[in-house]
C-alpha cells in the first residue's frame, strides 16, 4: 500500500515537473518569436520555411486522404440514421458543421501529432544524444530560440491551413455520399452546406487548431530536449511524446468544445 | 587566463571532481590527461560553463564563471571555441553553414563577408572546397576538422578540445595535433586539450596536468611529467596494465556480492 501511494506520489510530482518545464519552454519559444526581431535575432526565414514545408506541405496529402475517408464514413453513418426520419437531406448540414467544428481540427491534429510531433522528438532527441544541443549552448546560441521557435511558428501557421483543407475534403466526402445516396443536385447540396455553415463554426475550428499546433510542437520538442540513453532513448521518448501529445490534444479538444458550446 | 580553485562536483551523491586546482596561462597549450571516468570531460564542461560546480570557483580573466548569469556566460562563451569529441556538427546544415553559424548568430557581417571568412577558416584546417557537402558525407576526421574551423570562426581567445584524437587513425590524429599546435602558435590562441592519448599529449603540450579520481595529481612540462616519480603517472604514460591504478571499479566486495552475505 505504501509502495502504491509512493508510486502515485512520485508520478504526480513528475507530471507537474514536466508540465512546468513545458510551460516555461512555451513561454520562451513565444518570447523569441515575438521579441526576437527587435533584438536582431528573428526566426531565420530559411529555417521557418523548411519547417513549414516539412510540417505543412508534406502532411497535406495524408490529411486530405484521411479526411476524405472520414467524410465518406460520416455521411454514410448519417444517411443510415437519418433515413429513419426521412430527413437524409440533412447530411449536408451535419457534415459541414461536424467537420468545421470538430472533425477537421481533430483529425488534422492527430495526424500531425503522429507525423510531425514524432519527428520533432526524434530529430531533437538525436541532436541531444550526439551533443549537438550542447554544442549550440556552448556557442552561446540559445537552443530554444534556434530549434523550437521556428518549429512552433511553422506549426502555428501550417496547422490551421491544413485544417481548412481537411474541412473542404471532408465535406467533399459527404457530398459524394449525398450525391450517390440521395441523387441531389450538386448545386443544391452545396447551397445547403453553405446555408448551414456559419462563420462561427469555421472560426471555432481554426481557434482550436491554433492551440493544437502549440501543444503538438511544444510537447514534441520538449521530449526531444530531455532524451537520454542513446538511440534506445530516442525511440522511447518519441513514443512517450506521441502518446502525451495525443492525450493532450484530445483533452484540449474536449475542453474547447465545452467552452464553445457554452458561449 | 583560467584559474580553477578547489572545484568540487557530485552527481547523485557520487563525487566526480573532488577539489581541482589548476592554472592555465595565456597562450599556452595545457593538456589534461587521465583514464576514462576520471572526470576529464566533466572538468572541461565546467570550464565552458555547461555544468555549475557544487563548490569552488572558475576564474576566467579574473571573473568567476560559476557565478555568472546566463547572459553574462553567453558573452564569455563568444570568446571560447570548443571542439567536441564527435565534432558535434549540426547534421541539417552543410559544412559551410556549420562554420558560418557562429558568425551569423553573433555578428552583423553580411553574407559575402561571412562566405569569405568561412573559406579562410576552412583553408586553415585544409578543407577548402568542402563548403557544400553535408556532414553525413564526410569522414570522422574531416568532421573534427570542420568542428575545429567552426570553433575558431569567431577568433576565440581560448579553444577547448575534447579528445581530439578519439576514434581517428594515427595519421589523422597527427594531422589534427599539428593543427592544434599551428593554431596556438600562429594565432596565439590558448588551448586546453583533454585526452588520454599519450603520444599526441606529449606532441602538443606546453604543460600537462594528470587527473586521477577527481584530483590533479601532477602538473608540469612534458619533461617533468616524463621524469615524474609518481607511480600513478608513470603507469599512465607508459600504459602498462600492472601498477597502482586499480582495474576494478566495483564498489561492493566481490565475495559479498557472490555469496549475498
Amino acid at each position: 500500500m505504501k509502495h502504491l501511494f509512493g508510486f502515485i506520489g512520485r508520478r504526480t510530482i513528475m507530471f507537474f515537473r514536466h508540465l512546468t518545464s513545458i510551460a516555461c519552454i512555451t513561454g520562451e519559444a513565444f518570447y523569441w518569436i515575438v521579441v526576437g526581431p527587435f533584438r536582431k535575432k528573428p526566426v531565420k526565414r530559411f529555417h521557418l520555411v523548411s519547417q513549414m514545408v516539412e510540417a505543412g506541405v508534406n502532411s497535406l496529402m495524408i490529411v486530405m486522404v484521411i479526411s476524405f475517408f472520414v467524410g465518406l464514413t460520416m455521411a454514410m453513418l448519417l444517411a443510415y440514421q437519418l433515413r429513419k426520419f426521412g430527413s437524409e437531406s440533412l447530411i449536408a448540414d451535419f457534415t459541414a458543421i461536424a467537420f468545421t467544428r470538430e472533425l477537421g481540427p481533430l483529425m488534422t491534429a492527430i495526424i500531425v501529432a503522429g507525423r510531425v510531433g514524432a519527428s520533432f522528438t526524434a530529430e531533437l532527441g538525436t541532436m541531444r544524444v550526439s551533443e549537438e544541443i550542447m554544442a549550440l549552448e556552448t556557442m552561446a546560441i540559445n537552443p530554444v530560440r534556434f530549434l523550437i521557435s521556428p518549429r512552433l511558428l511553422a506549426m502555428i501557421i501550417m496547422v490551421p491551413c491544413l485544417v481548412i483543407f481537411s474541412d473542404a475534403v471532408g465535406m467533399l466526402g459527404g457530398f459524394v455520399i449525398g450525391k450517390m445516396n440521395l441523387g441531389v443536385e450538386a448545386s443544391y447540396y452545396i447551397q445547403k452546406s453553405l446555408m448551414a455553415l456559419q462563420l462561427k463554426d469555421i472560426v471555432t475550428g481554426l481557434v482550436k487548431s491554433f492551440f493544437f499546433a502549440i501543444i503538438i510542437a511544444v510537447v514534441g520538442c520538449y521530449y526531444g530536449f530531455i532524451v537520454e540513453g542513446g538511440a534506445e532513448g530516442v525511440g522511447r521518448f518519441t513514443t512517450i511524446s506521441v502518446v502525451n501529445s495525443l492525450i493532450s490534444v484530445v483533452a484540449a479538444d474536449c475542453f474547447f468544445t465545452a467552452v464553445f458550446y457554452m458561449v | 587566463m583560467i584559474t580553477v580553485n578547489n572545484l568540487v562536483k557530485k552527481f547523485d551523491g557520487r563525487t566526480v571532481l573532488s577539489g581541482i586546482n589548476l592554472e592555465v596561462k595565456t597562450g599556452e597549450t595545457m593538456v589534461i590527461m587521465g583514464g576514462s571516468g576520471c572526470g576529464k570531460s566533466t572538468l572541461l564542461r565546467h570550464l565552458v560553463g555547461y555544468y555549475r560546480p557544487d563548490q569552488g570557483e572558475i576564474l576566467f580573466d579574473g571573473k568567476d564563471i560559476a557565478k555568472m548569469t546566463e547572459a553574462q556566460l553567453d558573452a564569455v562563451r563568444k570568446k571560447f571555441g570548443i571542439l567536441f569529441q564527435s565534432g558535434a556538427l549540426l547534421n541539417s546544415l552543410s559544412v559551410g553553414e556549420n562554420v558560418a553559424l557562429p558568425l551569423r548568430e553573433h555578428s552583423d557581417l553580411n553574407d559575402e563577408i561571412i562566405k569569405i571568412i568561412v573559406k579562410i577558416k576552412l583553408e586553415l584546417v585544409g578543407l577548402t572546397g568542402f563548403e557544400n557537402l553535408m556532414p553525413s558525407q564526410i569522414s570522422g576526421g574531416m568532421k573534427k576538422r570542420v568542428g575545429l574551423a567552426r570553433a575558431i570562426a569567431l577568433d576565440p581567445q581560448i579553444v577547448f578540445y575534447d579528445e581530439p584524437g578519439a576514434g581517428l587513425d594515427p595519421i589523422t590524429t597527427a594531422v589534427i595535433d599539428r593543427l592544434i599546435v599551428d593554431l596556438s602558435k600562429k594565432l596565439g590562441i590558448t588551448s586546453i586539450v583533454v585526452t588520454h592519448e599519450m603520444k599526441s599529449a606529449f606532441r602538443i603540450a606546453d604543460r600537462m596536468a594528470m587527473l586521477y579520481e577527481g584530483k590533479v595529481i601532477a602538473v608540469g612540462t612534458p619533461d617533468e611529467i616524463r621524469d615524474s616519480s609518481n607511480p600513478l603517472v608513470q603507469q599512465f604514460i607508459t600504459g602498462s596494465a600492472d601498477g597502482p591504478v586499480p582495474l576494478r571499479r566495483s564498489s561492493e566486495e566481490y565475495i559479498k556480492s557472490l555469496t549475498g552475505v
